[in-house]
């Protein structure tokens, strides 16, 4: 019975190991990534981590770049440094209102616009001008006509929002087809019911595919103006710990802004597809 | 609707668009000169004109002009042959677009302005930070249209050339790089689009010279005039980058 030695506990003999094995093979490993491109992605995404931990680590001097480590795990301080929470909250505030803003401005212009032949020739050379213009260059105008406060970053969001809804709400409309519009006034539809029952639900996909732009525009024009100068937004406290020297808040406030901007994307997106499911098919 | 109908409505939106422009310019003017909004907010145009005279027959806008074109000509060629790089690679490969194109098109969706105050830790204030924001800014549509370019060439193309015995060289140049151009010079466009807008963007943020800074020094002394005509003049110089830019879009891809 002893002839083989002692029997081996369960798991440490060659052939169970053997069967564990594959799961940690490197064949297995390219299979199972060349199936999964978001396992890969993934992966990318943990590399570039580690390098940008290696590189703050070892390479950067600390007054300039701290490792994600430390900037996630800093992250409370950011929030309890004082006014950040508000700061954000206005910002947040500014976002959302510049937004609201653009989309009812943007939608009444472009359907005013778009509707008619007439509106549309005169006025859309104008408004694609002034889409084309670089509003960068007037920022300083609206610090000086609407403050340093809130109002100016909402006007500056409302510029760089507005045009891509207006123009994606007009191509929306221009692209309904006569003969549904005809047919509708035929049956007898009246402004109304033309409107919610026709060129509503055709507009849809383009009006949600502007708000997606739109959205992009905002938070541009929100956060060129926040940076450019501010008394209680975020701009102020990038200002502050870029001077004071302090990577690891700096890092977590743009981290949490990044986000900010990530789910509000995000929103609008997943509203887009929504709402533009009927056309699928 | 019969042509003369049309050229009829032609006409009057043309005068429509006319009118409003000569209604703002009358409003503006009669504003400043007649019903006193103040001139540190809104300048007198005939002023504004004179001070762009001024300016331009001055030649002081050189050395802001100079910077700012050279701070766009560095960030865009770094941004060009990277983007243009790093896409071909990327498109060699479906697999590979799996991978990177997502992660691209979703760094590209997030305002990369924020990192502006980080750049100018690492950079400082002067030219360095502005180089780095055009170059990240103007990065993502160029190689996302790169990808898109090399990426999504009709397969039948290349299996022909293949079966008839393409070489690798011969492919390229005959084969992916005459379907990919158009797409790819749309994203080099739009870089250069966007590079210009964030640099200036950049220059009124945090500067120590360029035409955006200017602009910031103008209205932070108070010389509305002034700051309204070198507005103008920024705007014209963007204008005519743009027209050149979409210009040369247009007739390479004519070709």
């Amino acid at each position: 019975m002893n002839r083989h030695g002692p029997i081996p506990p369960i798991g440490t003999s060659g052939l169970p190991f053997q069967a564990a094995r594959p799961h940690l093979s490197s064949a297995r490993i390219k299979k199972l990534l060349l199936g999964h491109p978001a396992l890969a992605r993934i992966l990318v995404i943990i590399a570039l981590f580690l390098l940008w931990e290696g590189a703050a680590r070892w390479w950067v001097d600390p007054i300039f770049l701290s490792p994600p480590s430390q900037v996630l795990t800093s992250l409370d301080t950011v929030f309890e440094t004082r006014g950040v929470p508000a700061a954000l909250r206005v910002t947040f505030w500014e976002l959302a209102v510049a937004f609201a803003m653009s989309v009812v401005i943007g939608l009444v212009v472009g359907l005013a616009v778009g509707l008619s032949k007439f509106s549309y020739r005169s006025c859309m050379p104008i408004i694609l001008l002034l889409y084309g213009t670089p509003q960068v260059t007037i920022l300083p105008l609206f610090i000086l006509y609407f403050g340093i406060g809130p109002a100016s970053k909402i006007a500056f969001g409302v510029s760089h929002g507005v045009f891509p809804i207006i123009v994606t709400t007009v191509a929306g409309v221009q692209n309904i087809k006569p003969i549904l519009m005809t047919a509708a006034r035929s049956m007898g539809a009246s402004h109304w019911q033309l409107f919610r029952w026709v060129i509503f639900p055709h507009m849809i996909p383009s009006f949600f595919a502007g708000m997606r732009l739109g959205m992009t525009g905002v938070l541009l024009g929100v956060l060129l103006a926040e940076l450019y100068v501010s008394t209680a937004g975020i701009g102020y406290f990038t200002q502050m710990f870029t001077q004071n020297f302090d990577p690891t808040k700096l890092l977590g406030l743009i981290s949490v802004l990044a986000a900010m901007a990530i789910i509000l994307n995000e929103i609008v997106r997943r509203a887009e597809v929504y709402f533009a499911r009927w056309r699928m098919d | 609707m019969s042509t003369r109908q049309d050229r009829r409505v032609r006409f009057a939106s043309r005068a429509v668009q006319f009118g409003f422009l000569v209604g703002l310019m009358a409003l503006w003017y009669l504003g400043t000169a007649y019903w006193g909004v103040s001139h540190l907010l809104l300048p007198n145009p005939v002023k504004v004109w004179h001070e762009l005279k001024d300016v331009l027959s001055t030649g002081e806008y050189l050395p802001d002009l100079q910077v700012t074109l050279t701070e766009l000509a560095i960030a865009f060629a770094i941004s060009c042959t990277s983007g243009v790089t790093l896409g071909y690679l990327i498109s060699r490969s479906p697999y590979m677009i799996k991978v990177f194109e997502p992660l691209l098109a979703g760094i590209y969706s997030v305002p990369i302005i924020l990192l502006l105050p980080l750049y100018v830790l690492f950079f400082g204030l002067g030219p360095g930070s502005k180089i780095a924001i055009g170059t990240t800014i103007s990065f993502f549509p160029i190689v996302l249209n790169t990808i898109a370019g090399f990426g999504y060439v009709d397969r039948i193309f290349i299996v022909a050339a293949r079966s008839m015995g393409a070489s690798d060289l011969q492919m390229f140049r005959y084969v992916l790089l005459p379907a990919a151009l158009p797409v790819i010079l749309t994203g080099l466009r739009i870089g250069f689009i966007i590079a210009l807008l964030s640099i200036l963007g950049s220059e009124t943020i945090a500067s120590l010279a360029g035409l955006g800074h200017k602009i910031v020094h103008l209205a932070e002394g108070m010389e509305t005039a002034r700051m309204f005509a070198y507005i103008a003049f920024v705007v014209a110089i963007a204008a005519t980058l743009n027209t050149i830019a979409s210009a040369l879009e247009r007739r390479a891809q004519r070709q």
